[in-house]
């Protein structure tokens, strides 16, 4: 009796344990997909589109955290397969420098602008 | 002379924008990666079609020459308006082109092949979607011509093929 007791209590560990760690990945699967663009549709991310590319992406990702990949290379990945353009927040290079120094240039410029403004009066 | 300079840099700001504009409506809507990084690993491992065995991609490539590869669907309409392409391609110079059949019912491709022929020399199976962006696909009907050697791809059609792309394909076929 003291037996089946323990044996009860090992399977009820076994399952909690079991699906708190397939909650953890379809998180992680969540997180990485919010972060991606779905390529064929109109201003919506990987997570929130139901398109046949984004479910293939979705199981895609998990197939690859089971196969024990990181956030990190599976960006990569799909970076090396459909370019920078998948993900939502670009990386500085040469190509997308204006984007990220475009903002600051404004940011200063208007400044400027305003402490002159404010000195004159 | 303060007047002229902000005038200036209006017209100046509203040109910019103009041509930043105007460039972005000469871009083509999908985005593809240059050809150069197109280096496909092809060392995936799926299911043939009509077969329960199971063969890596890469094997199915030849050392010399070229191979298409296509993927295809049942359901998709526009694959049965680039299917004489594929036959065409086939019979012109016996090319080696291999399908991926995409979220697909094996009977239905089987149906579909014997009304409307069938160009490939191996199929593959792609039930969920992940072997085509291994790929680097967006969808249905896609088609690369790889270089085996290199395993490089020369050319990606995305959408079905047509007159424009038959005759640019046999070009560099031959």
């Amino acid at each position: 009796m003291n037996k089946m007791k323990i044996l009860s209590k090992l399977i009820i560990i076994f399952l909690f344990f079991q699906n708190f760690s397939s909650a953890e990945t379809s998180q992680q699967v969540d997180k990485i997909s919010k972060n991606l663009r779905c390529l064929i549709c109109q201003g919506q991310s990987v997570y929130d589109s139901q398109s046949d590319f984004a479910l293939s992406m979705k199981i895609l990702i998990q197939n690859k955290i089971d196969e024990g990949k990181n956030d990190e290379q599976i960006y990569d990945f799909l970076k090396n397969k459909y370019g920078e353009w998948i993900v939502y927040d670009p990386e500085i290079n040469k190509n997308t420098l204006l984007l990220w120094v475009l903002p600051l240039i404004l940011f200063v410029f208007g400044g400027i602008l305003i402490l002159r403004k404010v000195s004159i009066k | 002379m303060s007047k002229n300079i902000k005038l200036i840099c209006i017209v100046l700001f509203a040109l910019f924008s103009f041509f930043i504009l105007l460039k972005g409506l000469d871009k083509s809507n999908t985005y593809s990666p240059s050809i150069d990084k197109s280096k496909i690993d092809f060392n995936f491992k799926s299911k043939y079609l009509f077969s329960e065995k199971e063969v890596f991609l890469n094997e199915l490539l030849k050392n010399e020459g070229m191979t298409l590869i296509n993927i295809w669907a049942s359901w998709c309409l526009p694959c049965k308006d680039e299917h004489p392409y594929l036959l065409k391609l086939k019979s012109l110079n016996n090319l080696n082109i291999i399908g991926i059949n995409y979220k697909d019912n094996e009977n239905n491709a089987k149906q579909f092949l014997s009304e409307l022929g069938n160009p490939y020399t191996n199929i593959i199976t792609d039930p969920n979607g992940t072997n085509s962006i291994e790929l680097g696909a967006f969808g249905v009907p896609e088609t690369y011509l790889i270089e085996n050697k290199s395993k490089l791809i020369i050319k990606k059609f995305i959408g079905p093929l047509d007159d424009k792309s038959f005759i640019q394909l046999t070009k560099i076929i031959q």
